[in-house]
């Protein structure tokens, strides 16, 4: 996936991408601010930033909001075993659901780990989350289709990404999560 | 609900979540959008931060465009859980690292510069705590994050 400014190959890229992981700064120029730090003027920071955007290295750029905080207390993963010609059309069909986080496909391993489709929900309790796997199955034709559903009980690291350089976890957030 | 939000911040939560402007001065244009005055913005979105509602202002990065990532879970004996996953946490690759209902209870995303680094740590971890690791990397995006769309009503 190498561009033609590929931060792996330009050291002032490669600040830049470490320097926005942690956010930008909440200052009235925050990209001028970025640049200074990096070696960059404010209007290259802006055409970098852009063309990560365009080209999907960015996913998205915005508010990045922590769930639990706003009352979604509840997580599950739910992993499914479906036919690996169909893994395609029923992501893609899950992946509709407003409620879906995420939605990967992902290695099988053996008898031990049959699951080849992964997804995401966020919800605020245990009983409106089993309602939204529920709505997904039917919806999604997989009600007699192999699953489990794994809560999380218990947050021991949650931070955005770091790539490239190792940099001490800053924003590091443990405890334990209220039962929902 | 932990914290009661004001309209102001509820829209901040919620309007911005992508496209957030590519300009000199987004958080005037975000300002501009609702109506109040960038000194607002700037403040609200501190505290949100501040008091950990929001992570950051800023990027989500596509997973395994730049170095390669997995997500790993192990199966922990229940009494050596938060040591393992104390141990776990020592890797400044290891992003998020959960405790999840299921024999497999412990469920971390690892983010290296390369292949051969991701195979390095999860050796290591393999052989400091005598437990196998299961490797889940990513193999298809079904997904497209367009961010979370909050309801306030509860």
């Amino acid at each position: 996936m190498a561009t033609v400014n590929d931060p792996r190959e330009d050291p002032r890229l490669a600040r830049l991408l470490e320097a926005i992981q942690s956010g930008l700064p909440l200052t009235p120029r925050p990209y001028a601010e970025l640049g200074e730090r990096v070696g960059l003027s404010e209007g290259e920071v802006v055409d970098t930033v852009s063309r990560w955007v365009r080209e999907g290295l960015i996913k998205r750029l915005g508010v990045v909001v922590r769930h639990r905080p706003l009352g979604y207390r509840a997580n599950a993963m739910v992993v499914w075993d479906v036919p690996d010609d169909r893994v395609g059309d029923i992501g893609r069909r899950m992946s509709a659901h407003e409620f879906v986080t995420l939605c990967y496909r992902r290695p099988r391993r053996g008898e031990d780990w049959p699951y080849n489709l992964f997804c995401m929900i966020h919800g605020r309790d245990r009983h409106s989350v089993n309602a939204q796997i529920e709505l997904l199955a039917e919806a999604c034709g997989l009600t007699d289709t192999p699953r489990a559903v794994l809560f999380s009980s218990r947050c021991f690291k949650q931070r955005g990404a770091r790539y490239l350089a190792e940099v001490p976890s800053g924003d590091t957030r443990s405890g334990r999560m209220r039962p929902a | 609900m932990a914290t009661a939000l004001s309209v102001l911040q509820q829209h901040l939560l919620n309007d911005f979540q992508r496209d957030l402007p590519l300009t000199p001065t987004p958080y005037r244009e975000m300002a501009d959008a609702l109506g109040v005055d960038e000194e607002a913005v700037l403040s609200h979105l501190q505290s949100l931060q501040t008091g950990g509602v929001i992570s950051r202002v800023g990027p989500v990065f596509a997973p395994n465009r730049l170095g390669a990532s997995t997500l790993a879970a192990v199966a922990v004996p229940p009494e050596r859980l938060e040591e393992v996953a104390a141990l776990v946490n020592t890797y400044a690759e290891v992003n998020h690292n959960y405790e999840r209902e299921h024999r497999y209870n412990l469920w971390f995303v690892l983010t290296a510069r390369d292949e051969a680094r991701l195979s390095e740590v999860l050796a290591q971890i393999e052989a400091a705590t005598g437990l196998p690791v299961l490797s889940l990397p990513l193999l298809e995006e079904f997904h497209i994050d367009l961010g979370f769309p909050l309801r306030w009503e509860d």
